[in-house]
């Protein structure tokens, strides 16, 4: 085996390097499944936004596929969607993000997921990038999902996003401190 | 299991007070363990934006030549048994010569080049392998702590083929005297680590009366050899 390149931080001069155009497009007009809008703010241990802070998100499209060779099973998968989003927080710390509601996609053991999108946080400050994920209020398979089981139930709900208005959901990462986010060891 | 877990060491725990804006900004909670899921093991693999032939040329972006040492860097991305990663995206952002970066908030009192944007993407090729051309950075100050430097370095960002093979990262050159004080490099607690940021000078890479050359090498989480299971 061969040792891994270690991670180091991104720093705060990143953004003419890694801003994509359309990045906040995770789905774009056409594709299939309910359209929705993601917006959240990213918070430091003193309640401060992030003015340098990069979000990631990946997620199957509504038929619950991923656009990778490594999801085999056989639903279609979406030329309008390719899953991927990325956007700099601004200088409030927002971020956002046009996507679809995520299908169900296979767990641990072959039984379903509830619809989740996988989040990796990245900023100055931050020597790695930091995983959570992103479930939506409202969805009864919540209930049943083997990785929100795994998350103290206290502390759960800063996984689930607010519905916020009509096909708007509300997912703030707060890094530290009072209701800090749930980050995963992956 | 598909894909290991990274040894002790080799990453920088996020709770690294010698730099200090991670002091408000690391999870104080425990990251809570989650198995693999068709979740984690796919990801992002397919080219975002249009990559143009100047794009990984950095010292051809604009009509004139960048001031500053040219050089070429290159290497290989691999997985972690050692084999190539083709065709996945990496992207590169760096200060100019003076150490300076194009960036809004840079206020270092170095010169801005008009000729350096210093920023960069390519795809690897069927053996994993890519190539840039740029300018040598710029040492330059930070507030971290009294009289601070970063040493010379180039961000570099990778996708790999599956989420869990996200990289982002800083390559150093050889010999710089401000690798040993630079709280950035030294948060990663394996020597033999810190070590594998550090890129070789290479003559072989060098290009006679043009540029000189260095290797870096980059290795990813997962196995590409792997069948992936859900």
């Amino acid at each position: 085996m061969a040792g891994l390149t270690p991670f180091q931080t991104l720093g705060p001069f990143f953004d003419f390097g890694l801003v994509i155009h359309d990045g906040d497009l995770v789905a774009r007009p056409g594709a299939e499944g309910r359209h929705i809008l993601i917006e959240g703010v990213v918070r430091d241990g003193a309640g401060e936004p992030l003015p340098d802070g990069l979000v990631e998100v990946w997620q199957a499209n509504a038929a619950g596929r991923y656009r990778h060779p490594g999801d085999g099973n056989n639903r279609t998968l979406d030329p309008a969607f390719d899953g991927f989003g990325r956007v700099a927080t601004d200088t409030c710390g927002r971020f956002s993000f046009k996507t679809v509601m995520p299908g169900r996609v296979a767990g641990p053991d072959g039984k379903l997921q509830a619809p989740h999108l996988a989040v990796g946080v990245l900023a100055r400050g931050l020597l790695t990038r930091l995983v959570t994920r992103m479930y939506f209020e409202d969805e009864a398979s919540n209930a049943d999902d083997q990785i929100l089981a795994l998350v103290p139930a206290e502390r759960r709900h800063t996984l689930i996003a607010k519905a916020g208005g009509p096909d708007r959901y509300r997912f703030d990462i707060q890094l530290q401190g009072e209701g800090e986010t749930v980050f995963f060891d992956v | 299991m598909i894909c290991p877990r990274p040894a002790p060491g080799t990453h920088p725990p996020n709770n690294s007070p010698g730099y200090r804006s991670t002091i408000l900004r690391h999870p104080k909670e425990p990251l809570v363990i989650i198995p693999h899921t068709l979740s984690e093991l796919t990801g992002p693999v397919y080219p975002y934006g249009r990559i143009n032939v100047t794009d990984s040329d950095l010292t051809r972006q604009h009509p004139g030549e960048p001031l500053g040492e040219r050089i070429i860097v290159q290497g290989r991305v691999l997985d972690e048994d050692g084999r190539p990663i083709p065709k996945t995206l990496v992207e590169v952002w760096q200060a100019n010569a003076a150490g300076r970066y194009a960036h809004r908030i840079d206020d270092h009192p170095a010169p801005l080049d008009p000729n350096f944007s210093g920023a960069g993407r390519t795809l690897t090729d069927d053996e994993g392998r890519y190539r840039f051309v740029t300018i040598r950075p710029g040492a330059y100050p930070w507030r971290n702590h009294p009289n601070a430097w970063r040493p010379a370095h180039i961000h570099f960002s990778l996708f790999g083929s599956i989420f869990l093979s996200r990289l982002v990262t800083q390559m150093y050159f050889p010999g710089d005297p401000l690798m040993p004080i630079d709280p950035v490099l030294n948060s990663i607690p394996d020597e033999r680590a810190r070590q594998r940021l550090v890129s070789n000078f290479d003559l072989n890479v060098t290009e006679p009366e043009w540029a000189l050359g260095y290797t870096f090498d980059i290795v990813l989480r997962g196995s590409n050899a792997t069948p992936m299971e859900t």
